[in-house]
């Protein structure tokens, strides 16, 4: 999983996107690395506000700009720095090697135009089909997302159907032109639990039977783990954590790791009560985080998770910690966590 | 119903049912029924909570607003404190709105953004006359604030200065401000980041706790409705289909659907990773809902000629355990739980 032999399919290189706003310059993303391997499923968490939308963003350059820019860093696809590449390339590359997903379908398809005519729009436009073959192509792509009776569907309005149904369409014209990488940004995130399961077992599938990558965005800590392979957290703006997906679930090094772990109900298997005294029983707290999320435009000075860690000590608020090693090829950004265990 | 308390429950559902038209209209659709409620029965104990967990479109939240009559059922009895208040008038219902609250999903929207913290919660008091002058008033604002965890220079502030959180806070001590007996508690911890949900959901603890409330507690998350209820009630398009301890829920539940659902939850703990029950299909449509069990064309077990002819009835499989499945005693209790993969 560690940088080495393979090259990378996507490297990302200490990004940095920042926000003009009222009270100044934001760093929304504050110097994130990452790298996904081919046919990898790499999982990003992380809270609101903690970056990762921006980041995903950021990659096919989709930041609204002005108010937003990237100030600094490099992404790296099959040799080339997308933060520089002229906007010709990227539009090539957008939505054929490189493909996005978003939580909300309805936002991303046309109302006033079919499934069928928008999936062959992209045939069309990316694979230069005419008409009839892009038909054709997109009846096997609807049968290959599971939706039922494609041939009438085809002629459906994305208001005709379900929010699972329209997610299916969404990664049916994703997959389209068999990309590299999916950019899957809180994609189960509007679903229903049971559709829910349903879009991931078929993202997993697409994931294996076509050799494709997926970077998955999410606030969800199962969604994570039930999906990636490894795992990267994020926290206002940086990553904090990395780590492979199982190893990062039974040993996480962060305190914020470690907190959202446990502020998840049903993570804990212990007891759900403990008896009370007058005979009934006490239903169990869950671990909390204390406090919220800080103001990007006012950090704390040292670790920015400091205020609300249970962990800190007085060296938190001196240094801002940066991503080191650990043995088994993880990362965390913690000072604490070095003392404790040592740093590679 | 299932509660073996001898004492008269805080509330008591029979037979509640929403029905709402659709279309109908000049030129437009033929008027449809869409069945939103469907002959809801259940009872709530004081200090106890009801979870009620579904997903979309299964009516859970149309239920708990029928419960309070911010929308008027179509049949069925609702009693609260003993009295029967179906048909009661709004003018008879006002003296009770103080017992029954509803804390929403976003509290943005029921919070009027043009007043403070203090006004608003500071009126709910004074409407229902609770309050002696504004001293008292700012007092009493004071003490709700820092009970559900809100520093006292909230109190000037607007709304939309305040987190997901903090507003889900302020919600929360509206609410309480008129001192209720019950709560509707309608998805108050969806919208929230994971750290600040377990916030809300200890301070609903630690307040029934303390006050001896009662809550409905509404949601989609079954993780979180088994950790806030004593009973847990699931609902499919209109009805509950399996109601139950929520100590049994991991071990005991037996209805196809509740275990799907429990299947369905992601898993944090790899080790803990259950086989996945995966469901066909989408939830059928309340205007036309399958006959038969509602649930026959997604259940992996349906029966031809049974489960699509006639509709399973809520009945008593143990215990305090009721199931509305004509296969339950075919299930293995809390399947999903024992299918290791």
């Amino acid at each position: 999983m560690t940088a080495g032999t393979v090259p990378a399919l996507l490297e990302v290189r200490d990004l940095c996107t920042v926000f003009e706003t009222e009270s100044g310059t934001v760093r929304a993303v504050d110097g994130v690395s990452l790298s996904v391997q081919k046919g990898q499923a790499l999982g990003i968490v992380g809270e609101s506000g903690s970056g990762k939308s921006v980041m995903s963003l950021s990659i096919l350059r989709l930041i609204p700009s002005p108010p937003g820019r990237i100030a600094r860093g490099q992404v790296l696809f099959d040799g080339k720095d997308l933060v520089q590449a002229p906007e010709r390339e990227l539009r090539a590359l957008r939505g054929k090697r490189i493909a996005m997903i978003f939580q909300e379908p309805m936002t991303s398809l046309n109302p006033v135009y079919t499934v069928g005519e928008q999936i062959g729009e992209v045939l069309e436009l990316h694979e230069g089909m005419d008409r009839a073959a892009a038909r054709a192509r997109t009846l096997e792509l609807l049968q290959l997302v599971g939706i039922p009776a494609p041939d009438s569907r085809i002629a459906a309005y994305p208001h005709e159907l379900s929010g699972g149904m329209r997610q299916r369409v969404m990664i049916a014209m994703a997959i389209a032109c068999r990309p590299e990488i999916l950019i899957a940004d809180e994609p189960t995130t509007a679903l229903d639990v049971t559709i829910q399961a349903q879009i991931l077992d078929l993202l997993a599938r697409l994931q294996r039977e076509l050799g494709m990558s997926v970077l998955l965005i999410t606030h969800s800590l199962g969604v994570v783990a039930e999906f990636a392979s490894e795992v990267m957290v994020m926290y206002a703006g940086r990553v904090v954590e990395r780590a492979p997906v199982r190893e990062l679930f039974e040993r996480p090094l962060h305190p914020y790791t470690k907190g959202l772990l446990a502020s998840v109900p049903g993570a804990d298997d212990a007891e759900l009560d403990r008896p009370a005294a007058d005979g009934g029983r006490v239903r169990r707290r869950l671990a909390t985080i204390e406090g919220v999320v800080p103001d990007l435009a006012h950090l704390p000075k040292g670790c920015r998770f400091r205020d609300r860690c249970n962990e800190a000590i007085a060296a938190c608020a001196e240094r801002d910690p940066v991503l080191m090693d650990f043995p088994g090829g993880r990362q965390a950004a913690c000072i604490v966590a070095q003392a404790a265990l040592g740093a590679v | 119903m299932s509660s073996a308390t001898a004492t008269t429950p805080l509330l008591a559902i029979d037979d509640l049912a929403v029905h709402f038209s659709s279309g109908g209209g000049f030129l437009s659709a033929p008027k449809q029924t869409v069945y939103a409620v469907d002959g809801v029965s259940f009872s709530l104990a004081a200090g106890e909570t009801l979870g009620l967990v579904g997903e979309s479109g299964c009516g859970k939240s149309t239920l708990g607003r029928a419960i309070l009559r911010l929308i008027e059922p179509t049949r069925g009895a609702i009693r609260f404190e003993g009295q029967d208040i179906t048909r009661f008038s709004q003018s008879e219902l006002r003296p009770l709105r103080r017992r029954m609250q509803i804390v929403f999903q976003d509290p943005y929207g029921s919070l009027n953004p043009r007043m403070t913290v203090r006004a608003a919660i500071g009126e709910a008091m004074r409407v229902h006359g609770l309050v002696k002058g504004p001293t008292q008033e700012q007092e009493r604002v004071a003490a709700l604030l820092a009970r559900v965890g809100l520093r006292e220079d909230a109190m000037s502030r607007y709304p939309h200065e305040f987190s997901g959180g903090q507003r889900q806070r302020i919600g929360i001590a509206r609410a309480l401000a008129v001192e209720p007996r019950f709560i509707v508690a309608d998805e108050p911890v969806s919208a929230l980041d994971v750290s600040i949900q377990a916030q809300i959901v200890n301070l609903l603890l630690d307040l029934q706790d303390e006050l001896g409330l009662s809550y409905l507690f509404v949601a989609h998350d079954l993780k979180v409705v088994e950790l806030m209820s004593h009973r847990i009630a699931v609902m499919y398009l209109g009805r509950i289909v399996e109601l139950l301890p929520r100590q049994d829920l991991a071990a005991r539940a037996r209805h196809p659907y509740t275990l799907a659902l429990q299947s369905a939850v992601p898993e944090v703990d790899p080790k803990k990773r259950k086989k996945r029950i995966l469901l066909a299909g989408d939830v059928p449509s309340p205007i036309a809902p399958p006959p038969g069990c509602a649930f026959h064309p997604r259940c992996p077990i349906a029966e031809k000629g049974l489960c699509d002819r006639e509709r399973p009835v809520l009945r008593e499989l143990g215990p305090r355990h009721q199931i509305a499945c004509h296969l339950a005693e075919k299930v293995a209790p809390g399947g999903a739980e024992h299918a290791s993969d």
